[in-house]
């Protein structure tokens, strides 16, 4: 899709307008809609302290106009968007959290005041974690042994890392 | 009614029966934990076909695992009649999710009803374990075995950062709720159950009545559960709630001892009241049973009330429910007749044996 206002870049903002509850979309490419913002916000500013108090005292007021950006960013595996996530507050499927990922810190850090798993590692579907995990471990473990010159026990250590790189399962036994 | 409910009764479940550790006050413990499939789409988005497909996996893995998972049924909600799954709810076993959209979910249900787990509910699966009194480790001990069983032969959506991957942000990570239900009548009559719970809140735990909103707690019966799922283990979250729990536990305790301290006659006289109105009345809304239901049970607690047993709250705060009460009456029932029934079913538990 074509920016609606050049013509010429391809449309990725999606501007909703919503006047007197109407609701109405332009596509938009960024540069455009970056204009078209300022100057908005230029004719009739649609925010200013005054306007936040007597939102805050009166809450009955309509919105005269309200610009809600949208971006394209889409889940390939369920065709959920970012701003369909953040209307309805759930993800479609498991590739969401990888295709929002960049923006899910904030999120979780105000739900949860984290932002890292750091209970169970599922056998099968933690594999892979498990095994890095256990790599690292031992890499520290080698690193102390080399400052240590213990060199024997660090070969050991190391032929141990290398298994578990090349192999992965084998050097679990 | 269909047919397949008539001269069904509505049973009792494990968490029903047995008091459990801390059981005048803890009356039960339940864990669950969300878990999803990978590249599967959420229940709330996939096709039926694709539900479907969940479905089938689901029912094949539980039929693998029998020798684990022990005697259990897999239900599937479009063969089970309305009422029979309103019984479900009322027991606690399925959510009332899982009945609004019943189809192609399903539901494991081990025979002592101990253990169920919810396919295509919120999350793809939503294995539970419910207890007696409190017992949150051993809950989810239960729980963490059959995810164990599970994941050897499901391909679970997680991710080393977010961990299991769930529907909603507020489930991610751990995908663990346990909660404990608690009977808080001394501190409701000696006002402190405000102040408590709204410590319980500050420690970043969820408090909820059981029935109903507003400001009042019918039946003094509280749900308290853990609000964090990301950034805490497994364990910390369990020991957290269980050490509040246990702290609840012992104010409970002394509101108890205070009020027979200093106003036995007062608090055996009211117990015995609600003793006297549950055994003689003809009509009872379920609202009010609750409410004298807890008094009662208080009594017994305190050694006011002899002869009946200290169970009789947790086993009739389900059964006088109405779909129980229609599933043992064995036809439908309008409000009127409810509230008869309802009245006969606890005569009939309470009186003279
Ligand atoms: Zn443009
Ligand atoms: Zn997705």
């Amino acid at each position: 899709m074509l920016c609606q206002a050049c013509q010429k870049n391809p449309a990725t903002v999606h501007l909703t307008h919503i006047i007197n509850y109407e609701q109405s979309v332009q596509h938009l490419c960024e540069q455009c809609a970056r204009e078209k913002g300022e100057f908005d916000f230029g004719a009739s500013p649609p925010f200013s302290i005054q306007n936040l108090l007597t939102g805050l005292m009166n809450m009955e007021a309509p919105l005269k106009e309200q610009l809600v950006y949208q971006d394209k960013l889409q889940c390939e595996g369920c065709g959920l968007t970012y701003a369909q996530f953040g209307q309805i507050g759930r993800f479609g499927c498991s590739e969401c959290y990888t295709v929002f990922s960049n923006r899910l810190l904030p999120l979780m850090r105000r739900i949860h005041g984290s932002a890292q798993h750091v209970g169970k590692i599922p056998a099968r579907a933690g594999g892979v974690v498990r095994l890095r995990r256990s790599i690292d471990e031992l890499r520290r473990q080698l690193k102390e042994l080399v400052s240590r010159e213990e060199f024997e026990e660090a070969a050991v250590i190391r032929d141990k890392i290398r298994s578990l790189e090349e192999g992965g399962e084998k050097g679990d036994a | 009614m269909p047919n397949d409910d008539k001269g069904m009764r509505c049973g009792s479940s494990k968490w029903m029966e047995g008091k459990g550790p801390d059981g005048e006050i803890v009356l039960s413990s339940r864990v669950r934990l969300a878990r999803n499939i990978m590249g599967m789409p959420f229940p709330y988005l996939a096709s039926d076909s694709q539900t479907e497909t969940i479905n089938k996996q689901v029912e094949q893995v539980s039929i693998n695992l029998a020798d684990e998972l022990g005697d259990i049924k897999f239900l599937r909600m479009n063969n089970v009649s309305p009422l029979h799954r309103q019984v479900l709810v009322e027991k606690h076993l399925i959510s009332p999710l899982l009945v609004k959209e019943p189809h192609n979910s399903a539901v494991i249900l081990r025979n002592d009803q101990a253990v169920s787990v919810m396919v295509n509910e919120e999350d793809h699966l939503r294995i539970q374990c419910l207890l007696p009194g409190l017992q949150l480790e051993e809950a989810f001990a239960e729980a963490n075995r059959w995810d164990d069983l599970f994941e050897k032969e499901l391909d679970y959506a997680y991710d080393e950062q977010w961990g299991f991957l769930t529907v909603c942000p507020t489930n991610v990570g751990t995908g663990l709720r346990a909660s404990v239900m608690v009977h808080l009548p001394a501190l409701t009559l000696t006002k402190q159950i405000n102040r408590v719970l709204s410590a319980i809140a500050q420690v970043g735990l969820a408090v909820r009545g059981l029935y109903g909103e507003g400001s009042e707690i019918i039946g003094n019966l509280v749900q308290i559960s853990n609000q964090v799922t990301l950034g805490q283990s497994e364990n910390e979250i369990i020991r957290n709630l269980y050490g509040v729990t246990r702290q609840i536990v012992e104010q409970e305790s002394s509101a108890r001892q205070v009020l027979l301290n200093e106003g036995r006659d007062r608090l055996s006289d009211r117990v015995n009241r609600a003793f006297g109105v549950l055994t003689h009345a003809r009509l009872m809304s379920s609202q009010e049973a609750l409410q004298l239901l807890s008094d009662v049970r208080l009594g017994i607690d305190s050694g006011l009330i002899g002869d009946v047993s200290g169970n009789v709250l947790k086993e009739l705060m389900v059964l006088l429910r109405p779909a129980c009460l229609q599933m043992e009456a064995g036809r439908e029932l309008d409000g009127m007749e409810r509230d008869r029934e309802r009245a006969c079913l606890i005569r009939k538990s309470l009186g003279p044996k």
